[in-house]
């Protein structure tokens, strides 16, 4: 009997059934908190014309771009993505597609898909370019544009800590938009650096409870550092 | 003589009321950091997921999971916490923050803002921008008051595709204080050494002089 324990022996098994054409989230701001060995699973294993979304898309040579390097990524929905030449490359080519989206709707659109609410209302982008075509409405004497929820096929995520159950904590800012990807994955898989026996953790800490997750692995990670600030 | 990055930093730190919850944002903003009072505290949120930002850390503080929205190293300050990014906005969607202070291409009379796309220039996006300016109430924008070329950035009507819609109501730029009010910039200080009539030829869109528009405190 398996029970509740979510633990997969490999990478391969983590991410078992992730075909072409599918939808994946994944968490992390920057190159903080991102599920870097999901990321290079999902390279190794090819699987191609993927929708990745992401707040960015790594950089060169790390985290989302690899993906990349074979261009496994058809189309990209992001807030920002600035910091990677070979996304520029592909972008100017017409080989990727990139849907810009403020990064508060991105985080509030897949907390609202994991919470089974379709669509909300919000202020931000009203008269930009990021509410073309979409539905206005007015409450109150302020304008709101209707987001649509974003759900995935397959959701990547770094925690810190879990218990074999699948309850994530996670730590500092790499937290980010962890806890909502893991919330909006039909597969949500999450690779820790930690796993712990049930009990182990305490309750009133769980970030991620473990009825959102579906696989768990544990890993050992880079943890890149994209813009070294230090004072003397 | 229009003020540098570092006094324009210094002018808004002005600004800042003790228990104030403040974003800046990247550039001139992040430096009202250095010129916050002695006498008042303020807590600084990061839309990554901070709110109570410190200082950067020494080399042995240095930590990859703790970063700012800039993506540098930072450390979290004593009575700080840690959220996640639906939460972040939500703080910022809800008005809860008491100051924001970002920087832009372009104003305009009716308090729009340009700030994250211009075409045919590669778009890199609008990260949390479009949140930030949609969700405050108090929001200052810091930038020149012409570009590199002369070109006024203060104008009847923003030329460049908006982050926000009528939310601007206060910039500073090098060379004066403005508020944005009934569809005109109202001329409230000049930087020390600016004349008005500088200011006059570098704004294009309506402005409205006072009588009496003082010179710029910078240092309060």
């Amino acid at each position: 009997m398996a029970g509740f324990d979510k633990r997969v022996s490999s990478y391969q098994d983590a991410l078992a059934g992730l075909e072409d054409g599918m939808t994946l989230l994944a968490g992390g701001f920057g190159l903080c908190g991102i599920p870097e060995n999901l990321i290079a699973e999902v390279k190794r294993r090819g699987t191609r014309d993927l929708t990745v979304v992401s707040n960015n898309c790594g950089v060169d040579g790390f985290g989302l771009g690899l993906l990349l390097e074979d261009r496994q990524i058809r189309k990209m929905l992001a807030s920002y993505v600035g910091e990677n030449a070979l996304f520029e490359k592909q972008l100017l080519a017409g080989d990727l597609e990139v849907e810009l989206t403020p990064q508060g709707n991105l985080a509030e659109r897949m907390r609202a898909g994991g919470a089974g609410i379709p669509a909300f209302y919000t202020a931000t982008g009203y008269g930009t370019p990021v509410a073309e075509g979409k539905e206005i409405r007015q409450f109150g004497d302020r304008h709101y544009v209707l987001e649509e929820a974003i759900l995935g096929d397959f959701a990547i995520v770094k925690g810190w800590k879990a218990d074999t159950y699948g309850n994530v904590i996670y730590r500092k800012t790499a937290r980010n938009f962890n806890p909502l990807v893991a919330m909006a994955g039909k597969i949500t898989v999450v690779e820790v650096e930690e796993i712990v026996e049930p009990g182990m953790l305490d309750p009133d800490q769980i970030q991620t409870p473990g009825i959102y997750v579906d696989r768990l692995i544990q890993g050992s990670f880079e943890k890149r550092i994209e813009k070294r600030t230090v004072r003397a | 003589m229009a003020l540098t990055r570092e006094q324009m930093a210094q002018r808004v730190a002005r600004e800042l009321e003790d228990g104030f919850y403040v974003n800046l944002g990247i550039g001139i903003p992040t430096l009202v950091a250095n010129y916050v009072p002695d006498d008042i505290e303020v807590m600084l949120q990061s839309e990554n997921g901070v709110l109570g930002m410190g200082r950067y850390p020494t080399e042995d503080e240095l930590d990859p999971d703790m970063i700012n929205a800039g993506k540098e190293t930072v450390t979290v300050r004593t009575g700080g916490s840690i959220i996640d990014s639906a939460e972040s906005f939500a703080m910022i969607r809800g008005g809860h923050v008491d100051l924001t202070v970002l920087g832009a291409f372009e104003v305009d009379v009716n308090g729009n803002i340009a700030s994250w796309m211009i075409p045919g220039k590669l778009v890199k996006g609008m990260g949390g921008a479009m949140d930030l300016v949609a969700g405050a109430d108090n929001i200052i924008v810091t930038m020149t008051h012409a570009s590199k070329s002369g070109e006024s950035k203060l104008l009847s009507e923003c030329t460049l595709p908006l982050t926000g819609a009528g939310c601007i109501k206060r910039v500073l730029t090098d060379l004066a204080y403005l508020e944005v009010t009934n569809g005109a910039f109202v001329l409230k200080e000049r930087a020390p050494g600016v004349s008005v009539d500088e200011i006059v030829e570098k704004t294009a869109g309506k402005l409205v002089i006072p009588d009496h528009v003082p010179e710029m405190n910078i240092s309060g």
